[in-house]
């Protein structure tokens, strides 16, 4: 574990990311971007793809799966607890306290307005990640990833392609793409 | 014995829903409403709009929301735990694997080939979310020009020029959006 990395920053910092972040796994994803690239250089844009990558193909939910694999790469066994602690103590609380106001909670107007609103700032978030992940692709002048990137968008967003799908079909992807460029370096 | 119930049925539930989110929803129904008769639809539908309205993934809110109603707080953390046991044994092996072979040249190639997908996936996340605010559906055929919300969309583009030019952090700018927000549709 690096020095100026500590658990109980990992603790607090995915504690943080946890109790606040609404509208699922992707945000969460969005979320560590900012914190623990743009912020804090703890990991690379690229390592948070890779390990978003890996997490996304296991079965659980992905917040779960990329607290796990983030904990590891920060702290090994150790640091998966410290990441995976935080992750679920939130939602355990919150549902827990929740569960027993339900009629209350679900019928409050001002928390109707207020969780409506906060989706347009969840996605400003995501955008301006966005933003940053797509130009560093554009930056690699790849045109085939540019495309590929931008066919994947369509057919996940328009035509609603589960992300597992288009997980292993890029996997397969890497593996053949893999083996033709080495059959042209041999030629 | 409850707690050993709750913990299997979790476990089933963290092992097999691949694709997170509401890939789990059909999973719990059949498991838990359907199969074990601990929850009601009514109930079931209750926790649906719960998992909306919370921070957190489905998988384990549900748990805590079972957990809780079958056996109170130990039975909340026997189920989450059971959710996500299989999680952290898979994705153990594979970020051991990740950090062993990552230097392998078809290793890279591979992550190096899913970048874009993980891109991909994150902005049609991020899109969905868009436009379920600023028009109140995600489906793109349904979109409606003269639904357009105004405070959502001035909330968006102040939220995203702080972002760009101010380097803003990503929970201030969650609650700035949710009050912000909430003052505006109060006052207007």
């Amino acid at each position: 574990m690096d020095k100026k990395i500590s658990y109980g920053k990992l603790f607090i910092e995915m504690l943080k990311i946890s109790t606040f972040t609404f509208g699922g796994g992707f945000v969460i994803i969005g979320m560590m971007q900012k914190k623990f690239c743009d912020e804090l250089h703890w990991v690379s844009d690229e390592e948070v793809l890779d390990m978003t990558a890996i997490a996304q193909s296991a079965p659980g939910a992905l917040a779960v799966n990329s607290a796990i694999i983030f904990g590891y790469r920060m702290g090994g066994i150790q640091g998966v607890l410290v990441s995976t602690l935080a992750t679920i103590i939130p939602p355990l609380v919150i549902i827990s306290i929740i569960c027993n106001i339900y009629d209350a909670f679900s019928t409050n107007k001002i928390i109707q307005i207020a969780l409506q609103v906060m989706r347009a700032g969840v996605a400003a978030v995501i955008m301006d990640v966005v933003l940053d992940l797509g130009g560093k692709v554009f930056e690699t002048k790849d045109w085939i990833n540019v495309c590929l990137m931008i066919a994947a968008f369509v057919v996940s967003w328009i035509f609603k392609v589960s992300s597992i799908t288009l997980i292993l079909l890029f996997l397969c992807l890497g593996v053949a793409r893999y083996f033709i460029e080495r059959k042209k370096v041999q030629a | 014995m409850i707690y050993l119930q709750l913990f299997f049925v979790y476990l089933q539930i963290g092992a097999f829903a691949f694709g997170g989110g509401y890939a789990a929803m059909p999973l719990i129904q059949s498991l838990v409403v359907e199969g074990k008769g601990w929850l009601s639809m009514a109930e079931f539908a209750d926790l649906t709009t719960i998992a909306e309205m919370t921070p957190g993934p489905i998988a384990v809110n549900s748990a805590t929301f079972v957990g809780q109603k079958m056996a109170g707080l130990p039975g909340a953390i026997v189920c989450t735990l059971g959710c996500i046991l299989p999680s952290l044994i898979i994705v153990l092996i594979l970020a051991y694997l990740y950090t062993k072979f990552s230097n392998l040249d078809i290793v890279k190639k591979v992550l190096g080939q899913m970048r874009p997908a993980v891109v991909a996936m994150i902005a049609s996340a991020g899109m969905g979310i868009l436009l379920m605010g600023l028009f109140g559906t995600s489906v793109f055929a349904e979109i409606q020009f003269g639904s357009l919300r105004l405070i959502e969309l001035c909330v968006f583009i102040v939220c995203f020029i702080l972002l760009r030019c101010k380097k803003a952090g990503p929970i201030q700018i969650i609650f700035l959006s949710a009050a912000a927000g909430t003052i505006l549709y109060c006052v207007l």
